[in-house]
């Protein structure tokens, strides 16, 4: 491979070559970190050093007003995931990191979807909100808003549904995710 | 008392005996309180020559660097010591002021996010948000910059918290709970390491700068000499093993020697200590050590498998670990004779590719020769702190470091204009030993303005600059690999430094004699004070040997 400081030029290929270790699956991290500001820009800092792309980012109180939860999603398809784990790990402020395996993970988002929606359609989506036990939250007459809580696979399976109808515009929370069993995530 | 009489009193608190600094608007108090506050401040020329020499400072004694400067530029000019210390694993506390609370965001005058810019290359940082946390993040940063891996930790101080009354108690304590270096190193993992290493035919000990910064010269010796095992040491790990030594293959990596690359190509087993795999180590990674096994010692468990997958990891320092290592070792009671055919074949590699080169037929000067005139001037005693390029090269390969901490360089980061403020630091950190800096013509400018403040300290750094009048690492790669076409590298016969050091209060000198310069030297260094010497070489040598770039060891040329 040519390097940097020499005349060879680089093909496309050789530069795909040079990143590693991919795992193939999506990872949901799960992080503890100390209620600190800049903390967050610490982590997403990692990611964006490495040329990583977040696919999902929440922050949130945890039950000690001192520590805050941070769960980010990343597609480990697309990237190595074992170095950046170690270098997060290397933040003071970061407290503990899980790589949460999906299947022994309870993993949930919020959506909101608002829908155009006349009288007419309005019954059958209704009923589509119904079948994805999604809630109808607000109506007027030219659409509705309707909410559903589920694994990303359903609330993409609820987006296929009603774009259809007319989908004006819809808002993601990303993922949460708690570990099975009785030990903490 | 005042948030700033806190600093000065924490300072003191973590044996700081010198602070490198300069002053500006958002650090007024902080200054005001140097002011009869028990803490010695020298004020440097340029933020940046206050930083390195903090490094300098650090990396000579051990301890924790320290370096203040103001808001905006002040903290911005400090960026290059702050990567230089993060790359290098130096411990370095950045103190730097910051505009009022009421400006913060505001575009205020001399307002840099000095935390958002420095983020990427700090080990840690404190932004200041209440005056009454500034002593436990004082000492929570001194903490964190020298424990675990060292490295750099900023401190920004907005000047109005600076300023305010705060109920000051001595902290005592530090509560990091996320912040647990472990030192240790696993029993289980040592004694694998030990079996593997008792039944290596072909090993070889990789250490680098990790030793040096644990302190483990000592303990690195002594499990080397548990058996015969070959020594080479990176860029940075020089002098933890020392040189010359029978057991000693010299340093490895783009411009080591053969006989340290050619084992490192062939051995079957590698115990790698603090050291991490860099490119100017492995050349190309895919042909790097093809035949061995790795253990791999390092306190950053980031660094294990970072570059090169280890079979046995062993997460903790070298101190801890090597102690462990050594009794595990010996315990084994391996068979020192089964390395018999190793040596021969290192042996063989030392006989025929020696370091060398050329010398001139004349009176001029070889690069290389003038290291070992320095070497001899200096009785190999010196500390020698070194720019980035080809006589840092040539200082590394030629100066043969009996100790740690007598080597000091930019390593990681490659920061042109390090030398002489490093030599700076070192000099003021070791008062009794003699620095010396083997500085480039290319890079001594980037930092030169500290002259003065080594005449105004009397600080007697000796400065010899290998004057080729190229940038001439860069010619040589333009020689070798870009076709001999020479692209805004010749840096001529400018500036005269003779006048420069006068002109800042030092002395000036000019050797140009091969058949004195030993005795030059000698004479430069017996004088007083502070001294810059024009040492001119030969304008077109390269350094070799050489790994070419992307190749493997065993490809190695010249």
């Amino acid at each position: 491979m040519g390097e940097p400081g020499t005349k060879a030029t680089l093909s496309l290929a050789e530069l795909e070559a040079a990143t590693s270790m991919r795992t193939g699956r999506k990872h949901v991290l799960s992080i503890l970190v100390e209620n600190k500001s800049g903390v967050l820009t610490r982590i997403a800092g990692l990611f964006a050093r490495r040329g990583f792309n977040i696919d999902t980012l929440t922050v949130g109180p945890t039950d000690d007003d001192q520590v805050s939860r941070v769960t980010l999603t990343v597609d480990g398809a697309l990237h190595p995931i074992d170095q950046v784990t170690k270098q997060l790990h290397k933040l003071i402020n970061v407290l503990k990191i899980r790589d949460l395996e999906p299947a022994d993970t309870v993993a949930r988002e919020l959506a909101l979807f608002k829908v155009a929606a006349d009288g007419v359609q309005r019954g059958e989506l209704m009923q589509i909100a119904e079948i994805f036990r999604g809630k109808v939250v607000d109506v007027t007459k030219r659409a509705v808003i309707i909410e559903v809580t589920g694994t990303t696979d359903k609330i993409e399976a609820f987006e296929g549904m009603v774009r259809p109808f007319g989908l004006i515009e819809m808002m993601r929370t990303g993922e949460i995710a708690i570990s099975r069993g009785r030990s903490e995530t | 008392m005042r948030a700033v009489d806190a600093v000065m009193e924490c300072l003191k608190a973590e044996g700081v005996d010198v602070v490198l600094g300069l002053p500006g608007g958002a650090n007024l108090p902080t200054y005001d309180a140097f002011v009869g506050g028990g803490i010695r401040h020298i004020l440097v020329r340029h933020e940046a020559g206050g930083g390195h020499a903090a490094e300098g400072y650090a990396k000579a004694t051990g301890k924790v660097g320290v370096a203040f400067a103001t808001s905006g530029p002040g903290a911005t000019n400090l960026i290059t010591p702050i990567c230089d210390a993060m790359m290098d694993s130096v411990p370095v506390v950045f103190i730097t002021g910051q505009v009022r609370t009421e400006l913060l965001g505001t575009d205020g005058f001399q307002e840099a996010d000095t935390i958002g810019i420095t983020m990427p290359v700090v080990k840690h940082s404190f932004m200041i948000q209440s005056p009454q946390e500034i002593p436990r993040a004082i000492h929570e940063a001194f903490h964190i910059a020298r424990t675990g891996r060292p490295g750099p930790v900023l401190v920004d101080i907005p000047m109005d918290l600076s300023r305010a009354e705060i109920d000051y108690e001595p902290v005592t304590d530090v509560h990091l709970p996320g912040y647990q270096p472990r030192v240790e190193g696993n029993q289980k993992q040592v004694r694998q390491a030990a079996k593997a290493l008792a039944a290596a035919q072909r090993p070889v000990i990789y250490a680098g700068g990790g030793v040096v910064n644990a302190n483990a010269s000592e303990e690195l010796i002594e499990f080397a000499t548990s058996d015969r095992f070959p020594v080479t040491c990176t860029l940075m790990g020089l002098g933890a093993f020392p040189a010359p030594h029978d057991q000693w293959l010299g340093m490895l990596g783009m411009h080591g020697t053969r006989a340290a690359n050619y084992a490192m190509d062939e051995a079957d087993l590698i115990c790698a200590i603090g050291a991490r795999f860099d490119d100017r180590i492995t050349g190309k990674l895919s042909e790097f050590a093809p035949r061995a096994k790795f253990i791999h010692i390092d306190v950053d468990p980031a660094e294990i498998s970072k570059n090169v997958p280890a079979h046995i990891p062993i997460v903790g320092d070298a101190k801890h670990v090597l102690a462990k290592l050594v009794i595990e070792y010996r315990a084994i009671g391996a068979d020192p004779a089964r390395l018999a055919a190793w040596w021969t074949r290192i042996e063989g590699w030392r006989e025929k590719y020696p370091l060398g080169y050329e010398d001139s037929p004349d009176a001029e000067i070889k690069p290389q020769f003038m290291v070992q005139a320095l070497h001899e001037a200096t009785g190999g005693q010196a500390i020698v702190t070194s720019d980035v390029g080809q006589h840092q090269m040539w200082a590394a390969q030629y100066y043969d470091f009996p100790a740690p901490r007598r080597w000091i360089n930019s390593g990681g980061l490659g920061t042109m204009g390090f030398g002489l403020p490093a030599a700076m630091g070192a000099a003021i950190g070791c008062p009794d030993q003699l620095v010396c800096c083997i500085a480039g013509d290319g890079s001594v400018q980037m930092n030169a303005q500290e002259l003065a403040t080594c005449a105004q300290n009397n600080i007697p750094i000796k400065v010899f600059i290998m004057n080729n009048g190229y940038l001439g690492m860069v010619r040589q790669w333009q020689e070798l690999f870009w076709d001999g076409k020479y692209s805004h590298v010749d840096t001529g016969e400018f500036p005269d430094y003779v006048k420069l050091a006068e002109a800042y209060g030092a002395t000036g000198l000019r050797f140009e004699d091969k058949a004195t310069l030993v005795e030059d030297m000698k004479r430069a260094i017996a004088t007083d004070g502070p001294v810059l010497v024009d040492v001119r070489v030969t304008r077109e040598e390269n350094t070799y040997p050489m790994i070419p770039a992307g190749q493997a060891a065993r490809e190695m040329v010249g």
